[in-house]
């Protein structure tokens, strides 16, 4: 078996978010720092699609910003094609390392530069890396970008706001494989989209994966749209992973508490009228973190132990799970 | 069948701009009865949240209603003057928006906000007031309320400011309430504690709401009737149940087959090709002929088809015509 395309060890990253120096002098306050990423392991096979989900500041988009490189872990590594990643991009040829991973955004209003024209802005990773020199070749390179994201090759003589939401979101996708990257890191792609739109989309990035054999790391707090993209999930909260486990597995018998609470709360299409009760409380501050289990307020099997000691992700009937209940048998298999 | 409490007919909202006249809204109708819990659905650009805004009379300038009516329990409520809204706003219908942070103001505690707000409607001393307002929140589940009414904005998370929003919806005791997108800007957990909430406080205030949302799941769980809008036009109104389930006009049929499912596993979504048309350039005959697949009739390309019985809810299609109801 070939070993996975990317492997994350115990990758953290924490931000300082301290009041200035002056005033820690002044005004005696302390050091302020937050875990944003607190040590995540996971790997992606080749031609696979790993999914995060989790509500706002669980760390997800940070782990996107740690896979390209936009930041350096605090902690931990990223093994790419088996090489470290972080040190292959400080290193002579990180261009080499930097074409085969690109990014998609999830604003394409905000990351389509407004006064370029199309064309521009596919074939800036083609001349930036020097892949492409001769401007002919280039312009046909763009318009077979183009095509294949379902646009037109007259498009790029037009700029970013003469196109819709869903439009410039294949721009962005032209863009990312402009420089025939394996892994595309895919930040909330659709989150922007109507959901006709985002059909459109999400079709289009899974012809193209089929098509290219790309590698996949997609985020998103959407379920449903999780369970159509992936082959694997990640659930985090605050900074960790709560469960990772194959597609199939997590969205048949979710065994997290967490992983459940999420699932339960996703208004359902079928169920017209449903009555429930939610989850009560809500993620708490990510500066004061609770001690032990970090979903322990909110969970209705946690017991003095989660309270106190932090559980492990550990490897539970083909997933792996962090949390006590679970592992004690405490939580009644669904 | 018990009257209307609101009743919107042939609504037409335009905005004339110096490259012409854009019809934002085009003859849009529809009631709601006390009570009742309508939602409006669509995607962006639709005309969903200026249909709100017209009933709410918030729309500005260029904007303007050019014809049909707004009438509230009898009363045409369209071509008041500022003056007169400002006493249906807040006393017969309460606001709720998309982000609780720029609906409440973050220079006075939530206390002065919400005994301002009853104050101006409703004839209690100051001290009854700030018993109103205790209960207020603490029907909306804030914890504390006593001492969380002198607390500002900025001191309550989304899930909570949201809840004070929807207090100050209530607290004179409206008979709608408008909410437009109110839960968009919350994480999925919250999102169903609001939702259930909202539900829970029409229901036990007898308040009606006309809920906007572009979120099909949201509308299924928690409306009475769904009223499906396309390029400013009602394509289709009915039971909420039968217009996911049985969708009459092709367009929602589209839009139900193209939400990801979370119950199973496709290889490929449905999709509509295209996009919805810009108000520019709506086509004529039905709006959304050109990316139908049953779109190629005549009468489809020529003649706009008008709301008519499909089964047990309303559709403007022609694919209906004719049909027994």
């Amino acid at each position: 078996m070939s070993s996975p395309l990317v492997q994350v060890q115990d990758l953290a990253k924490t931000f300082d978010v301290s009041a200035p120096w002056l005033n820690r002098v002044l005004e005696g306050k302390p050091r302020l720092l937050l875990h944003a990423v607190d040590g995540v392991s996971f790997e992606i096979e080749r031609g696979k699609t790993l999914a995060l989900v989790g509500e706002s500041g669980c760390g997800k988009s940070t782990v996107a910003r740690l896979l390209v490189g936009l930041y350096q872990p605090s902690r931990g590594q990223v093994q790419f094609a088996g090489q470290d990643l972080h040190a292959g991009l400080k290193g002579g040829d990180s261009g080499a390392l930097r074409r085969r991973i690109q990014m998609i955004f999830q604003d394409p209003y905000a990351s389509l530069n407004p006064r370029w024209r199309v064309h521009d802005i596919v074939a800036e990773p083609l001349s930036e890396q020097g892949l492409v020199s001769d401007a002919l070749e280039l312009s046909a390179r763009v318009a077979q970008l183009l095509v294949s994201v379902g646009l037109s090759e007259l498009d790029g003589a037009k700029y970013p706001h003469q196109f819709s939401g869903g439009q410039r979101q294949r721009i962005s996708i032209a863009r990312a494989l402009a420089t025939n990257p394996e892994f595309l890191v895919c930040d909330e792609p659709t989150s922007a989209l109507d959901v006709s739109v985002q059909a459109q989309v999400l079709n289009i990035m899974k012809e193209l994966q089929r098509r290219l054999g790309l590698t996949y790391l997609f985020i998103s707090h959407n379920l449903a749209v999780v369970r159509h993209m992936s082959d694997a999930v990640g659930v985090m909260y605050l900074g960790r992973l709560v469960e990772l486990a194959d597609k199939q597995a997590l969205f048949a018998r979710p065994r997290h508490p967490y992983t459940r609470m999420l699932l339960d709360a996703i208004p359902k299409l079928h169920d017209t009228g449903r009555e429930r009760t939610p989850v009560q409380g809500e993620v708490p501050n990510p500066l004061q973190p609770p001690a032990g289990c970090a979903f322990h307020p909110r969970c209705p099997h946690a017991n003095a132990r989660c309270a106190a000691e932090r559980p492990e992700l550990l490897t539970l009937g083909g997933a792996r799970i962090a949390c006590h209940a679970v592992q004690e048998q405490r939580i009644p298999f669904a | 069948m018990t009257q209307a409490l609101l009743q919107v007919k042939d609504l037409v909202v335009e905005f004339t701009g110096r490259r012409g006249t854009l019809r934002a809204l085009d003859q849009v109708s529809f009631d709601i009865a006390p009570g009742e819990i309508l939602g409006v659905v669509g995607e962006s650009g639709a005309g969903k949240s200026l249909t709100g805004a017209a009933i709410i009379g918030l729309i500005e300038a260029p904007g303007r209603i050019a014809s049909g009516q707004i009438v509230l329990q009898g009363q045409r409520i369209d071509n008041l003057g500022p003056e007169q809204l400002r006493h249906i706003r807040g006393r017969k219908i309460g606001a709720i928006f998309q982000d609780p942070l720029t609906s409440l103001n973050p220079l006075y505690t939530i206390g002065q906000q919400l005994t301002q707000t009853i104050l101006t409607h409703l004839p209690l001393t100051p001290a009854q007031a700030r018993e109103r307002a205790i209960q207020l929140l603490e029907d909306t589940g804030i914890a504390a309320a006593a001492q969380r009414l002198h607390h500002y904005p900025h001191q309550f998370s989304g899930g909570m400011r949201q809840r004070v929003v929807i207090a100050l919806a209530l607290a004179a005791e409206p008979q709608l309430i408008v909410a437009d997108e109110p839960t968009t800007a919350l994480d999925v957990s919250i999102q169903a504690q609001i939702i259930t909430l909202l539900k829970r406080v029409c229901r036990q205030h007898g308040t009606a709401v006309m809920l906007i949302t572009h979120d099909m799941g949201v509308i299924a769980e928690t409306c009475d009737r769904v009223a499906v809008l396309y390029a400013g036009r009602v394509a289709e109104i009915g039971p909420v149940r039968e217009v996911i389930h049985h969708s009459a006009h092709p367009y929602t049929a589209g839009l139900m087959a193209a939400i990801p499912d979370i119950t199973q596993d496709l290889e490929q979504l449905y999709q509509i090709d295209g996009a919805m048309p810009r108000l520019d350039a709506i086509p004529p005959g039905c709006a959304f002929h050109p990316r139908c697949a049953h779109g190629q009739r005549d009468d489809c390309r020529q003649q706009r088809p008008e709301l008519m019985a499909a089964g047990a809810t309303r559709a403007a299609c022609w694919l209906h015509q004719g049909a027994p109801s």
